[in-house]
């Protein structure tokens, strides 16, 4: 029997903090702002049908970054305990910062437990309040730490680039359109400058206050979007930096392969998200 | 509290169902599964009576008188007996009345929880499914005088149609054409209906036809509530079309209720319906 290597505590957490980190540098940015009616969402995803930001409950929106099967079986997790909370005692006794506290108390757990692989994902959990002021955006990170952003805030890859283009735009309180030129505009950002993410890209939500639902949560469709953002000038898809292989431009030329045997790869083929990648077994019995 | 982590439960892919999941982790939150000792004991808790709808092209109005019943006591006058489910569905709720009311609100949740988890709704038929199962679980609660029978009414998206689906304390599902009532002025309901109903209303008129069908419910039975004039209140009218459902506001169903008893003094039995019909071909 080999005696195993003896290393320190600070090094197993730092090695799997970079663990962390390196997952979720490697999706694309998403950017949560605070404007005159509500919260706002905005990231470049060109599925329509997996979503990096979700209604919670009425009042709480979920984004997230990161792998998906791990920050959408949190997202389900979420829907549950708020309807729980909500059946069990009244709709207006479910709050972010509840939700917020169980996420923490997840990704702290799993982050510090030996036997878990730690969780590739960042989350912004969104309240909106009858004013400006009873806003909340927190912004958890895969060891557990719960930040209360204000303001704006941005997590996934690129973020030092993309706050700094946000910050320079970003003005309390701005009306939804000029939120979201100001988000789109900074998500764009990248290393060779400046491009337009055409509108069928872009996921973009609102938590917004002023709906006479219930539900404040609604998705922007890309005809409102393109209402919204005007005339943006020519989308130029040859602007792309390609060199890693990461799909910059609008309509990128350099085919990304899916490898099932390398769980960090962008590309999931065929498979369905929550499918097992090498058994290509389904996850979840079907509803019956 | 000194583990405030997710429970694995919540952390596993599964069920779509609100109902399910409630049964595995906090069945005695669903309203079916209690012990009631052996007995009748329909006669302890107030009880919610007539529900009537109708379509008309484009969409279905569902309404309910306001009137709870315990025996000869009147339990509750400004009962609400017509919810919202979602946005394109509405039910309204006969039999007892606090047991349809937790129905109805598990069936609301159960209704938005699929619709986020799975990020689209249901479909029509899929949400009368669901209500089926519910009442389905209350089958024991029935049998002991506690039976809830709801109308399940909406919109389909899909088929471009008001529908109308009916139930029986065993969970049955019947799909009604045109228009239906449920609870105990549902005969007298369901006659007035037979007599005003054409298939050419629009939103209002349909509205009325609802209106005067309760009128004559609340007529010949105790257990329904009339318009109450004193008071100021009238049925509640959940009108459903491709835009989605509202409640149609207090004032424009008093204006409609005025009417109706207006018409009603001069004849009391409500307006007649020609002898032989066939006068509009």
């Amino acid at each position: 029997m080999s005696t195993p290597f003896y290393v320190s505590p600070e090094q197993l957490m730092k090695d799997r903090a970079d663990f962390a980190r390196k997952g979720i540098a490697r999706g694309r940015s998403v950017v949560a702002v605070q404007y005159a009616d509500g919260v706002l969402f905005v990231s470049e995803n060109p599925s329509q049908a997996l979503h990096k930001v979700s209604e919670i409950y009425d009042r709480i929106a979920f984004a997230a970054v990161g792998r998906y099967n791990e920050f959408e079986n949190l997202r389900i997790a979420g829907v549950r305990l708020a309807d729980m909370r909500g059946y069990s005692y009244d709709r207006r006794d479910v709050t972010g910062r509840g939700l917020a506290n169980a996420y923490a108390q997840t990704l702290g757990t799993i982050f510090s437990s030996g036997g878990e692989k730690p969780y590739e994902v960042e989350i912004f959990v969104a309240e909106v309040g009858d004013s400006a002021e009873g806003d909340q955006l927190f912004r958890l990170t895969y060891d557990g730490q719960v930040a209360d952003e204000h303001g704006f805030a941005v997590m996934g890859g690129q973020v030092e680039q993309v706050a700094t283009a946000l910050e320079s735009t970003f003005t309390e309180r701005a009306p939804l359109a000029d939120a979201l030129a100001g988000a789109v505009s900074a998500l764009g950002q990248g290393e060779a400058g400046q491009r337009i993410i055409p509108t069928r890209d872009l996921e973009v939500a609102v938590l917004d206050r002023t709906r006479t639902q219930t539900r404040k949560f609604v998705r922007l469709t890309p005809a409102r979007l393109d209402a919204l953002l005007g005339e943006r000038g020519p989308a130029t898809p040859g602007e792309r930096t390609s060199g890693d292989g990461r799909r910059e431009g609008g309509g990128s030329s350099v085919p990304l392969v899916d490898d099932p045997a390398d769980p960090t790869d962008q590309v999931s083929g065929s498979v369905a998200p929550l499918e097992d990648p090498t058994s290509g077994e389904p996850p979840i019995a079907p509803p019956t | 509290m000194n583990d405030s982590r997710l429970p694995s439960a919540y952390l596993r892919p599964g069920t779509s169902s609100f109902s399910d999941f409630l049964a595995e982790q906090a069945p005695d939150l669903l309203p079916g599964t209690r012990a009631v000792p052996q007995g009748n004991a329909g006669d302890l808790a107030p009880h919610g009576t007539t529900i009537v709808a109708a379509t008309f092209p484009g969409g279905v109005v569902l309404a309910g008188d306001r009137r709870a019943t315990m025996g000869n006591i009147i339990a509750q006058r400004d009962i609400q007996k017509v919810f919202p489910a979602d946005e394109f569905s509405a039910v309204g709720i006969a039999g007892t009345a606090g047991l349809a009311i937790e129905m109805v609100r598990l069936f609301q949740v159960e209704l938005e929880h699929y619709e986020k988890i799975e990020g689209s709704t249901l479909s029509m038929d899929g949400k009368a499914n669901r209500l089926s199962a519910l009442i389905r679980g209350n089958l024991a609660m029935a049998m002991q005088g506690l039976s809830v029978v709801p109308l399940f009414a909406g919109y389909d998206v899909r088929a471009d149609q008001g529908r109308i689906f009916s139930y029986d304390v065993t969970g049955g599902r019947y799909e009604e054409t045109a228009f239906h009532s449920v609870g105990s002025g549902s005969l007298f309901a369901r006659g007035s209906l037979k007599k005003l109903y054409r298939d050419d209303l629009d939103a209002t008129s349909c509205v009325e036809v609802v209106v005067q069908a309760l009128y004559d419910a609340a007529d010949d039975d105790s257990a329904t509530g009339g318009p109450d004039l004193t008071r100021r209140i009238f049925p509640v009218v959940q009108v459903i079309t491709a835009e989605g459902g509202h409640r149609m506001p207090d004032d424009e169903v008093a204006a409609i209720a005025d009417r109706v008893i207006n018409a009603r003094m001069a004849r009391p039995d409500g307006p007649t319906a020609p002898l032989t019909g066939g006068d509009r071909a």
